[in-house]
């Protein structure tokens, strides 16, 4: 089978484009779920923390915490999941500290990002690369 | 369906009036994603534990959202206000329908 130069370049880019569509669908994704969580308000830097290691060995169980003082709920999300929802957590009035930990698993290294509603009803963002050396989707 | 799902909680037993404690809870549980492939090809169907709750005399401590990026066994700390003596009530909501309950007193002294 022969290809011209045209046609070559035509699939290199159809190729590209390929392998890009995942992460923009991602991308938009993520920026849904947000929305979803915070109604379209602004998001300030302050006031979450996210907890997780630089480099996890194994991406199926990862050990992340958040807490942010006085927070009514937080939104964890890994941008580079296939589902990038991982939990929400909502904080009764009976909750010490507004912390929590627990594992995640991470399809590769990516982002993960941490939001907070926060008592006074604003939002607070932040986020955290992980690096992943084996991936945690069973592909 | 899943089968041998067993809570397992870590609650100190007894606490002074106020205290935070800091609790631990793991449920042994496949956590199927509804990624994965079996050897044929197929995609095994997501069943996972969807959202985890506690209480403590009715009062409400954390309520947990959890989606198929957590792993299996889900372990979930977190830390809890003890106002008096009573009983924390920890439930675990599966996919299929079912819910597993664990409880487990606190003394305040």
């Amino acid at each position: 089978m022969d290809f011209t130069r045209r046609e070559t370049l035509a699939l290199g880019a159809g190729a590209a484009l390929m392998s890009f569509l995942p992460m923009r669908a991602n991308a938009e994704a993520v920026d849904d779920l947000i929305a979803a969580f915070t109604g379209g308000a602004e998001m300030g830097d302050a006031g979450v923390d996210l907890n997780a290691p630089e480099i996890a060995e194994n991406g199926n169980t990862v050990p992340v915490e958040v807490s942010a003082p006085g927070a009514k709920a937080i939104l964890l999300l890994a941008a580079g999941n296939p589902t990038p929802p991982v939990a929400q957590f909502n904080f009764g009035p009976l909750a010490g500290s507004q912390t929590a930990s627990t594992r995640i698993r991470l399809a590769g290294t990516q982002d993960l990002i941490a939001i907070a509603q926060l008592g006074d009803g604003t939002f607070a963002r932040t986020s955290k690369t992980v690096k992943v050396t084996i991936g945690g989707c069973g592909g | 369906m899943a089968t041998g799902v067993k809570p397992r909680v870590k609650v100190p037993g007894s606490a002074s009036a106020g205290e935070v404690i800091t609790i631990k809870t793991l449920i042994s549980h496949p956590m199927e994603s509804g990624q994965r492939k079996d050897s044929d090809g197929n995609k095994i169907p997501r069943s996972i534990i969807n959202r985890f709750t506690c209480d403590f005399n009715g009062q409400n401590v954390i309520d947990v959202t959890l989606e198929p990026a957590i792993s299996t066994n889900p372990y979930v700390e977190f830390q809890a206000t003890v106002p008096e003596t009573g009983e924390f009530q920890f439930k675990w909501y599966d996919d299929d329908g079912s819910v597993y309950e664990d409880n487990k007193p606190i003394t305040v002294g």
